[in-house]
């Protein structure tokens, strides 16, 4: 193998080329992304970059110099557009061609979205994935102005929480009875409390039907059953969906994400795939999974650079994701749905939910206990039964 | 070899991530929410675990180097 092509200019195509350097990978490397920007990180992007300001050099990944000492071409702002892997060429979007000998496919997610069918000016929606992104959603937070976000999710919530702070007059609507409910069934409802003791509007359990442009700017937002919402700025966060579309016909296994073997191979041997876009079988959980969260995308790129040079160990990993919002620090190992048996134990300013399934400890979500996060995710990698689980959990409460 | 573990507490978020990667390695001061380094110098079968820790690190608070170029 003498050249690799790594298509996604972010962590995990970082992480990847950095892999692949390592493990003495000589060859040439070209990286390919769709964003002018250097790879930037994005936790930040729902959090301090919006109140301390979003600068491209303060989030890099890497210094710029890094790129020439790893002898890296960087070809940015040039998204790929299609794929075929029997030739081992791809395409970009000005037309011109690459060939190489392995590929890495990091092209992560893309906001989803759902609220511009129901607005005449979708230009006044903002959503939040990008620099770009966070750079116009923070031009717009003004103290004192109204913010709506659609979607109770991670980085909805993060954002009103960062925007309360700031002074905006904040209101969440979910669908669900409760924020996070997809992740968390009913523990969401500790986020809720959260938010509306520092005075955050949540409104879960209804949608959004109409939005509609107002002449001095912002939206009037129009809930079913519920009063009207004059917004100075409306943001829509309602999840992230895998960015396959360059892929689609190219023949590559699709499915909510690209289709990886237990070591991060595509359903073609010399493309790997790594990060947000990467669905595959984690045979520590026994179950196919992708998963967006940082650590991941960070583990994985430097695994699916192995796997491109031959290596054939299976990724198996605990997930981890971790998000601030107001004064709690929320960090989750393992897994965990609606559907889970769940054991809440809470502290006056903190929180242990663990969640089970056939008998098993499988995820638990720590507030402001980052000791029992590390315990219990050794408990989870051993398997403890959940039985012993949710018994530790009362003793040591 | 061993290896050295460096740790820069004024560039620590608190993510714990160190800790969930090298629970050998790593302690929390929960009250001021900053890791603890509880072995900078780790022998070399936590060296896995020690890198780790080191690149989970979203706040590039830790750096791992082999104890000869030290
Ligand atoms: C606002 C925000 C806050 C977050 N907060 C947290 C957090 O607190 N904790 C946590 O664990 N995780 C968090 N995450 C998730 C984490 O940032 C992602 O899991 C991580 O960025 C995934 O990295 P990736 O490299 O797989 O994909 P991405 O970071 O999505 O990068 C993919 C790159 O590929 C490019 N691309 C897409 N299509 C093409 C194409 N056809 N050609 C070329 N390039 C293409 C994109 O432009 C993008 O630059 C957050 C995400 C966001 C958006
Ligand atoms: S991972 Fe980094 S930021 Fe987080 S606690 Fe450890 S040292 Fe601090």
């Amino acid at each position: 193998m003498r050249n690799v092509v790594v298509v996604g200019a972010s962590l995990a195509g970082v992480n990847a080329i950095e892999g692949l350097r390592e493990r003495g990978f000589m060859g040439q490397i070209t990286l390919v992304g769709a964003e002018h920007h250097l790879p930037y990180d994005r936790p930040p992007l729902s959090k301090e970059a919006l109140t301390d300001g979003v600068e491209a050099g303060r989030l890099a990944l890497r210094p710029a110099a890094w790129y020439e000492e790893q002898g890296v071409t960087l070809r940015l702002g040039e998204p790929a557009r299609a794929l075929d892997p029997a030739t081992k060429r791809l395409w970009l979007d000005s037309g011109e061609q690459l060939d190489f000998d392995g590929l890495v496919v990091a092209t992560g997610s893309s906001a989803r979205r759902f609220a511009h069918r129901l607005c005449g000016d979708p230009a006044r929606l903002c959503q939040l994935r990008t620099l770009d992104d966070a750079q116009r959603l923070r031009d717009q937070l003004e103290p004192g102005h109204r913010l709506v976000v659609l979607g109770a999710g991670f980085i909805g919530l993060e954002v009103a929480a960062t925007a309360r702070t700031l002074g905006l007059e904040v209101t969440v609507i979910d669908v669900a009875t409760s924020p996070l409910a997809r992740v968390l069934g009913e523990a969401g409802g500790w986020f809720s409390e959260l938010h509306t003791a520092q005075g955050v509007d949540i409104r879960c359990g209804t949608s959004v039907d109409r939005i509609e442009p107002r002449s001095g700017g912002g939206v009037i937002v129009r809930s079913p059953g519920r009063d009207t919402l004059k917004a100075d700025l409306f943001l829509e966060s309602v999840g992230a969906t895998p960015a396959v579309d360059w892929l689609i016909g190219s023949g590559l296994a699709l499915q909510d994400g690209v289709v990886c073997g237990p070591d991060l191979r595509t359903s073609h041997p010399d493309i790997v795939a790594a990060g947000d876009v990467a669905r595959w079988h984690n045979e520590l959980f026994g179950e196919s999974m992708r998963v967006e969260h940082w650590t991941n995308a960070v583990e994985q790129g430097r695994h699916a650079a192995g796997a491109l040079l031959g290596e054939r160990e299976s990724y198996r990993s605990i997930p981890y994701f971790w998000t601030d919002q107001f004064a709690a620090k929320a960090r989750f190992v393992g897994r965990a749905d609606a559907a889970d048996d769940i054991v809440v134990e809470r502290g006056d300013d903190s929180a242990v939910i663990l969640f089970g399934r056939d008998g098993r400890l499988r995820g638990a979500l720590c507030i402001n206990a980052p000791r029992r996060l590390a315990r219990c995710r050794l408990a989870i990698r051993d398997g403890m039964s959940w039985a012993d689980a949710a018994s530790d959990l009362a003793t040591c409460a | 070899m061993a290896i050295i573990v460096k740790f820069d507490p004024s560039k620590c978020q608190g993510y714990a991530n160190c800790l969930i990667e090298a629970p050998e390695i790593w302690d929390f001061d929960e009250d001021n929410d900053v890791a603890l380094l509880i072995q900078d110098v780790v022998p070399d079968s936590l060296r896995v675990k020690a890198e780790a820790s080191a690149r989970g690190c979203p706040a590039h608070a830790i750096t791992v180097e082999n104890q000869s170029d030290a």
